[in-house]
C-alpha cells in the first residue's frame, strides 16, 4: 500500500503516463489472450484487474497531482481500466461458452434409446364408442340409463309387445336361466332399459341406453353371444318419425363426418309401429362411400307405452339401437368380431385413443 | 322365401307400368316397402344347343367299377349326324328307353362356363352329355339326370327355352325374409300384392281364379272339430282315381324346385305348389289308409305319432292332432303321419286345407323341433279364408295332371267355415293419423288408396276412417298398423328430417363419471381394458378352493348354454380376467395388467316362479317389485390381474415383477377416483394366497380384495406363478356429490421423524394409523419412509421410520408442541402395539 501522505511531483509520477498506463493494458489484453481455460482466465485476473496490478496502483497517484492534473490523469486511468476489463470480460465470455460447449457434448445421450420402462395401458375401443356415442346424445340433453343382464322376461319380452308363443320371441335367440318358471333371461337387447327407464322417470324422457346383451350365436368373425348395443328412447308429445330421422342423422354426422345421413327401410319390430331398419350413409366405407345397415328403429308401440302407464294417445315416442361391435367394425374396418372379445392386449393397445 | 321373379309377377299386371322390371329391381321394390331381399340370385342361362332328347337304346358297360351307360339319343335333327341318334356316355342310372332327357350337345355352356365337347371316355365317344338338374343350374339334385313328364317336348326340342334358361329372358330367385307379422307374404300371392303396391300396378288374386270344379255337394269326409283344438277351419276334398305314376308337368317341378322344395311326387307336389301360390300349407292323404271319421282335437298323455319323417313322436297334451279311427294321424300344422302318406300307389287323396291357432302351432313346433314350411306359415298366421281356394287349385291340378276325378263332397268346419265371418271388427282412425305420426302432409287421399292397396275396405266417415283390414292381415288390429301400411306404402324416405328439442338434461350422473374415470385411471396406471365373457365354469370355483357355502358358489345357471362347461353367469370377474391372461400367455404376451368393470349376478338363493304381470296397463308397484324382487343383485364391480414384469428390464437396470403391491395399489388408484380411503387389512379369502391377501374396506364397508393369488390356484389354472389380482365392488364405494372442504394451513411446518422398533406381526397400516390418532390434529401427514429388521432391532422385531409433518391452522407451530404431539403419537402406538422409540 501506498501512504498517501507520501509527496511527488507529478511530473514524475511515471505510473500516470500515458506510455505506461498503455503498455500495462497491451500486456493485461495479451495475457487474457493467452489464456485458454477459464481457470487460468481466473488466475491472471489479480495481476491485471486486482489492487496492486498496474493500473490500479496507477490510480491511487492520481490524488497526489495537482488539481489541474487530475482529471486528465484519472480518464486515462479510467480508460485503461475499463479497456483491460472489456479484455477480460470477452475473453471470459469466449471461454465460458467454450466450457458449456463442452460440457452439453459430454453430457449428450442417445435419445432413441427406449423409454417404456412401465407399459403404457388402454381402454377397450367398444367402451370408448359406447361413451362417445352416450355423449353425443348427452350434448343434445339426453340422459344415460342402465339396468341388469339377468333381466325379468317381463322387461324383455312381454312389456316390449312380444307376445308369448310368438316367432318374434325366436328372432332372439335368448339364453334362458334356471329354474325355467322364474322367466329370467340374459337380456337379449338393452331395450328393457327402456321399461325400466318409463316406469321410473317422469316424462318427457330422453335417454340412450348402452350394455352388454346376449343372444345363443356361437362366437365367429361376424357374431358373439356377448355383444353391445345403445338404445335410444324419447317419448314426449308430438314426437314423430320425422323426429327420429332427424335424431339419427344428427347421430351419423356425429359419428361419420358431416356427410353421413340416414335413410330408413320399412321393417319390423315387436315393439315399434311403424318400424324402420336405418341405413348409414359412410362416406369412409371401403371400396367407396355408401350405405351400411345399421341397427333398427321406429316408433314405440302403443302397446308398450300402455304396458308402461303412458297415454299412446296424449304421448308418442321414438327408439333405436345399434350394435357397438358392427359399428366398430364397420367404422375401423376391422374383419373379425372375435379380436374384440378375446382380450388380446396387442388388439387394445392399438385403441389407446378413442377409435 | 325364395320365389323365382317370373313366378312371383304372374299376379302383378306390371306390364303396364313404368320402371325397370329385372329381378334387382323387383328386388329393390320389395325393400322399399319392407322386405328384406337377402338375396338375388341369377338362374344362370344356358347357351347353344340344349336339346329335348328321347333315349332309343341303353347298353351297360359292365367293364367299369360303376355303373356307365352308352346311350343312344334321339335328337331330332339336331345331332352330330342329322339321320343318326346321338351317342352319349351317362353314369346316371334312373332312365330307362323311351323316356324324355335333356341333351347338352357339343358346343352347349352349361352354367358355371361349362362347355360341352365330344370326347372320348369309357372306350367310347360321347357325343354330348346328358343333365342332371344341377348341372343345368336348377337346384343341387344330383342324384340322376333330369327325366322329363312324356308329352313335355318332341325330341330336337330346343331345351334352354323350355327349362327357362333362355338369356333372352332371364329369370332369378329372390330369397326374400319375411317377418314374423306378416305371414300372408309367404306366398306368391301375398308377396305378388305386395309388389303391385311397391309399383303401383293392378293385382290379380289368384285365390279368386275359378277352378271351375263341380258344385259342392254334402262332406268330403266325415270330420268333428273339438272346439279346444285351435282349429280355425278345416277343409276337406277328396279326389279319386289318381294316376299314382302321373309325372309332375315341368313347369312346376321348376317352381317347386327353384322355390327350394325337392319334388317327390304329383300329389305331393301339388300340395307343395298351392302353400307356395296361395299360402294354404296342405296335406294329401292317402284316403284308403284313414280309417273312419276324423278328429281334430287335443292329444292325449301317452299317444304316439310317427310323423312323415318317420320319427316317433310321443305327443303333448298341448299338440292338437288330426286323428281317425286309429288315433292321431298328423301333428296339426306341424307335420303330418307316416300312417296315412300318400304313396307310389295312392289313387284315392283326401286333400286337407285347415287353419291353426298360431300359438298352438308355433309351441307344438318347437317342442318337436319341427320347424316345417307349414308351422312356418301357420305359426305366422293363414288366411283362414283362402282354404277353400286352395283345395279347389289342388284338386284341380290333381283332376288337370294326375287324370284324377275331384269328388263333388267337401268338408268345411271349424269355428272360420264358409259362412262365418273371420273378418276382424273395423279399426277406427282419424285420417290424419298417419300424416300426424310421420310428421308429413300427405297428399289428399293418400291412406285411403294405400289402405285399399293392402286389402282393407275402407269406409270415409265425418270424423275419421273405418277400416276393415281383410281376412289375410289379422296383424292389422289398431290405428298404429294402418298408419305403418301408409307409412311404408307412400315411402320412408318422403319422411323429413327434424331434430327435436329434447329437455334439458343433467348430464352424466356422479356414479357414470366416477365409472368412466375408474376405467381411465388403470388405463393411464397401465392397465389394459378387456370384456371377457360373463360364463364362468363351475370348477373354477372348485380350482379357486372356495368353500361349499362360498357365496360365489351360488350363481345364475343357464338352461341352454353354449358351452356346457360354462353353464353359470359370473359372480366374480376373476375367472374372465384370468381367460384373458391364459389366451394372452398362450400367445406369448407375458407381461400384462388387464382390467374389466362389469356386472357380477348374485342370487340369493332360487327364485320362485315369476309373477303373472299383464301389459294391458302399467303393472302396480307391488306388481313391479313382485318382478324385480327375484332377480339376483348385479352389482358393478372392476377387477385387475397381474403378471410378469411391472417394469420391464433394460439399459434402465434391473425390471421389477408385478407384485401383491402393485395388486393393491390399484384398488387405491380406483378408490381414490371416489375421493375414498382404503384401509387395508391382511385377509384369507381364497384364491388369493393367505399370507399375501388383503381385505379393503372403505369404513365398515367391505368394498374387495386384493394381493397375490393362491400358488396352487394358479397352477391349477395354468397360470403364471406370482400373478396377482383385485377385485373390488364399484357399488359400495361412496359417491359423494360434494367432497369435504379440505383445510389448507399457509403456516410453516414441523418435520419430525421417528424409527419405532415393534414387534414383526403388528401391520404397519396399524402402527400409522396409532400414531395419526395419537398425533391429534396437529399431525398433519404421517408416511412410512424405511423398514429394517436385523440384529440391531431383535428377532421378532422391526424398525419404522416415519416422517410426521406437524402444522397448526392458526399459527406457526414451534418445535416443542410438536414435539410433544409426537411424543402421544409414539405413546399410542406404544400402547397400541409395542412400539418403542429406536
Amino acid at each position: 500500500m501506498s501512504g498517501t501522505n507520501d509527496s511527488f511531483d507529478p511530473k514524475q509520477v511515471a505510473a500516470l503516463s500515458p506510455e505506461t498506463l498503455e503498455a500495462a493494458r497491451e500486456e493485461a489484453t495479451s495475457a487474457f489472450a493467452g489464456a485458454t481455460t477459464l481457470e487460468a482466465l481466473t488466475a491472471l485476473k489479480p495481476a491485471h484487474l486486482g489492487d496492486r496490478s498496474p493500473v490500479l496502483l496507477a490510480r491511487r497517484e492520481i490524488g497526489s497531482l495537482p488539481p489541474q492534473a487530475k482529471a486528465d490523469a484519472g480518464k486515462r486511468v479510467n480508460e485503461a481500466r475499463q479497456s483491460v476489463q472489456a479484455a477480460y470480460d470477452e475473453r471470459h465470455e469466449v471461454l465460458l461458452a467454450e466450457r458449456d460447449d463442452r460440457v452439453l457434448a459430454e453430457e449428450a445421450v442417445d435419445v432413441t434409446l427406449p423409454t417404456d420402462r412401465h407399459p403404457r395401458g388402454s381402454r377397450h375401443p367398444l367402451t370408448q364408442t359406447s361413451e362417445r356415442i352416450a355423449d353425443v346424445f348427452v350434448a343434445m340433453g339426453w340422459e344415460v340409463a342402465e339396468g341388469p343382464e339377468v333381466e325379468s322376461e317381463w322387461f324383455n319380452f312381454d312389456a316390449l309387445n312380444f307376445l308369448p308363443d310368438h316367432p318374434a320371441r325366436t328372432m332372439q335367440d335368448t339364453f334362458h336361466t334356471e329354474p325355467a318358471e322364474a322367466k329370467q333371461v340374459l337380456r337379449t337387447h338393452t331395450s328393457p332399459v327402456q321399461i325400466r327407464t318409463l316406469l321410473e322417470r317422469d316424462l318427457p324422457v330422453y335417454v340412450v341406453c348402452p350394455g352388454r346383451t346376449f343372444r345363443t350365436d356361437e362366437l365367429d368373425a361376424t357374431h358373439t353371444p356377448v355383444f353391445h348395443q345403445i338404445e335410444g328412447l324419447a317419448v314426449d308429445k308430438g314426437l314423430t318419425m320425422a323426429h327420429l330421422k332427424g335424431t339419427l342423422d344428427a347421430f351419423a354426422r356425429a359419428m361419420f363426418g358431416p356427410d353421413s345421413a340416414i335413410r330408413m327401410r320399412p321393417s319390423y319390430f315387436p315393439f315399434t309401429e311403424p318400424s324402420a331398419e336405418p341405413d348409414v350413409w359412410f362416406p369412409q366405407k371401403k371400396g367407396g362411400a355408401g350405405w351400411v345397415e345399421w341397427g333398427g328403429c321406429g316408433m314405440v308401440d302403443p302397446n308398450v307405452l300402455r304396458a308402461c302407464g303412458v297415454d299412446p294417445d296424449v304421448y308418442s315416442g321414438f327408439a333405436f339401437g345399434m350394435g357397438l361391435e358392427r359399428t366398430l367394425m364397420f367404422r375401423n374396418g376391422l374383419p373379425d368380431m372375435r379380436d374384440m372379445v378375446e382380450g388380446d392386449i396387442r388388439f387394445t393397445s392399438a385403441f389407446a385413443v378413442e377409435p | 322365401m325364395r320365389v323365382p321373379a317370373s313366378w312371383l309377377v304372374e299376379p302383378v299386371a306390371l306390364a303396364d307400368s313404368a320402371g325397370d322390371q329385372s329381378a334387382d329391381a323387383l328386388a329393390e321394390a320389395l325393400i322399399r316397402v319392407g322386405f328384406e331381399v337377402e338375396d338375388v340370385e341369377p338362374v344362370e342361362p344356358v347357351s347353344g344347343p340344349l336339346v329335348i332328347g328321347r333315349v332309343l337304346e341303353i347298353e351297360e358297360l359292365a367293364e367299369f367299377k360303376k355303373p356307365i351307360r352308352f346311350c343312344r339319343v334321339d335328337v331330332g335333327t339336331r345331332g352330330s349326324d342329322a339321320d343318326q341318334p346321338q351317342g352319349v356316355v351317362c353314369g346316371a342310372t334312373n332312365f330307362a328307353v323311351g323316356d324324355l332327357v335333356v341333351a347338352a350337345l357339343p358346343g352347349t355352356t352349361l352354367p358355371g362356363g361349362f362347355g360341352i365337347a365330344a370326347r372320348k371316355t369309357y372306350g367310347r365317344t360321347s357325343d354330348g352329355m346328358l343333365c342332371a338338374l344341377d348341372e343345368l343350374g336348377l337346384g343341387e339334385d344330383h342324384s340322376g339326370i333330369l327325366v322329363l313328364p312324356p308329352g313335355t317336348a318332341e325330341p330336337g326340342d330346343d331345351a334352354v327355352g323350355l327349362l327357362g334358361l333362355d338369356p333372352e329372358a332371364p329369370d332369378a330367385v329372390l330369397d326374400i325374409a319375411v317377418n314374423p307379422d306378416r305371414g300372408y307374404a309367404l306366398s306368391v300371392r301375398g308377396m305378388g300384392r305386395e309388389l303391385a303396391c311397391a309399383y303401383d300396378a293392378a293385382y290379380g288374386d289368384p285365390a279368386a281364379i275359378d277352378q271351375g270344379l263341380p258344385a259342392a255337394t254334402g262332406d268330403g269326409w266325415p270330420v268333428r272339430v273339438e272346439p279346444d283344438s285351435g282349429c280355425r277351419r278345416f277343409v276337406a276334398r277328396r279326389v279319386t282315381g289318381l294316376d299314382p305314376t302321373a309325372p309332375t308337368p315341368w313347369w312346376m317341378r321348376r317352381r317347386i324346385l327353384l322355390a327350394g322344395i325337392r319334388p317327390i311326387s304329383l300329389a305331393v307336389d301339388v300340395t307343395n305348389y298351392v302353400m307356395l301360390e296361395l299360402g294354404q300349407p296342405m296335406h294329401a292323404y292317402d284316403a284308403a289308409r284313414v280309417t273312419g271319421d276324423v278328429v281334430v282335437r287335443r292329444a292325449r298323455t301317452d299317444e304316439k305319432l310317427t310323423t312323415l319323417d318317420d320319427v316317433s313322436r310321443a305327443l303333448d297334451p298341448d299338440d292338437v292332432a288330426v286323428c281317425d279311427e286309429s288315433g292321431p294321424i298328423g301333428l296339426a300344422g306341424v307335420m303330418g303321419g307316416a300312417s296315412t302318406e300318400v304313396t307310389h300307389a295312392t289313387a284315392d287323396v283326401l286333400l286337407e286345407a285347415a287353419t291353426w291357432d298360431p300359438a298352438s302351432v308355433a309351441r307344438a313346433a318347437r317342442r318337436h323341433k319341427l320347424p316345417s314350411e307349414a308351422a312356418r306359415r301357420f305359426e305366422r298366421a293363414v288366411d283362414p279364408a283362402v282354404a277353400r281356394a286352395a283345395t279347389d287349385l289342388a284338386a284341380a291340378l290333381l283332376e288337370r295332371y294326375g287324370g284324377a276325378t275331384v269328388e263333388s263332397g267337401v268338408t268345411d268346419a271349424g269355428p272360420f267355415a264358409a259362412g262365418t265371418d273371420p273378418a276382424a271388427p273395423p279399426i277406427r282412425m282419424a285420417l290424419d293419423l298417419p300424416d300426424r305420426v310421420a310428421g308429413v302432409t300427405y297428399p289428399r287421399g293418400a291412406s285411403v288408396r294405400r289402405l285399399v292397396q293392402v286389402g282393407c275396405a275402407v269406409d270415409v266417415e265425418s270424423d275419421g276412417v273405418s277400416v276393415s283390414p281383410p281376412t289375410w292381415r289379422p296383424d292389422l288390429t289398431r290405428p298404429a298398423d294402418l298408419v305403418e301400411e301408409v307409412l311404408r306404402l307412400e315411402g320412408y324416405e318422403s319422411i323429413p328430417s327434424q331434430l327435436p328439442a329434447a329437455a334439458a338434461g343433467t348430464g352424466l350422473t356422479l356414479a357414470q363419471r366416477r365409472r368412466r374415470q375408474v376405467s381411465r385411471a388403470l388405463a393411464d396406471a397401465g392397465y389394459q381394458e378387456v370384456l371377457p365373457s360373463p360364463f364362468m365354469a363351475p370348477t373354477v370355483l372348485d380350482a379357486f378352493g372356495l368353500d361349499d357355502d362360498d357365496p360365489r358358489r351360488s350363481a345364475v345357471r343357464l338352461a341352454n348354454p353354449l358351452d356346457a362347461d360354462r353353464s353359470l353367469v359370473a359372480t366374480t370377474l376373476l375367472p374372465g380376467l384370468l381367460d384373458a391372461v391364459v389366451r394372452n400367455v398362450s400367445r406369448g404376451l407375458r407381461d400384462l395388467a388387464l382390467f374389466h368393470v362389469g356386472q357380477v349376478a348374485r342370487p340369493d338363493g332360487t327364485p320362485g316362479p315369476a309373477p303373472e304381470v299383464g301389459v294391458e296397463s302399467r303393472p302396480t308397484d307391488a306388481q313391479i317389485a313382485a318382478l324385480l324382487g327375484p332377480l339376483p343383485a348385479q352389482p358393478l364391480r372392476v377387477g385387475a390381474v397381474l403378471t410378469g414384469a411391472w417394469e420391464r428390464p433394460g439399459w434402465w437396470g434391473e425390471g421389477r415383477p408385478a407384485t401383491w403391491a402393485d395388486a393393491i395399489d390399484a384398488a387405491r388408484t380406483v378408490a381414490a377416483v371416489y375421493g375414498a380411503e382404503l384401509t387395508v387389512t391382511a385377509d384369507r379369502h381364497a384364491p388369493w394366497h393367505p399370507g399375501r391377501c388383503a381385505a379393503l374396506h372403505v369404513g365398515d364397508v367391505l368394498v374387495g380384495h386384493a394381493g397375490e393369488l393362491h400358488p396352487k390356484v394358479l397352477e391349477e389354472l395354468g397360470l403364471p406363478a406370482r400373478t396377482c389380482a383385485v377385485e373390488l365392488e364399484l357399488d359400495r364405494l361412496p359417491v359423494t356429490e360434494v367432497l369435504a372442504r379440505p383445510e389448507v394451513s399457509a403456516f410453516p411446518p414441523v418435520l419430525l421423524d421417528v424409527a419405532l422398533v415393534v414387534p414383526v406381526e403388528a401391520p404397519v397400516a396399524a402402527v400409522q394409523a396409532a400414531l395419526t390418532d395419537g398425533g391429534g390434529e396437529l399431525l398433519e401427514d404421517v408416511r412410512l419412509f424405511d423398514v429394517y429388521s436385523g440384529a440391531q432391532v431383535g428377532e421378532g422385531r422391526r424398525s419404522l421410520a416415519f416422517a410426521l409433518r406437524f402444522r397448526a391452522p392458526d399459527r406457526t407451530l414451534i418445535v416443542e408442541e410438536a414435539s410433544v404431539a409426537r411424543d402421544a403419537a409414539v405413546a399410542l402406538a406404544g400402547e397400541r402395539h409395542g412400539a418403542v422409540l429406536r
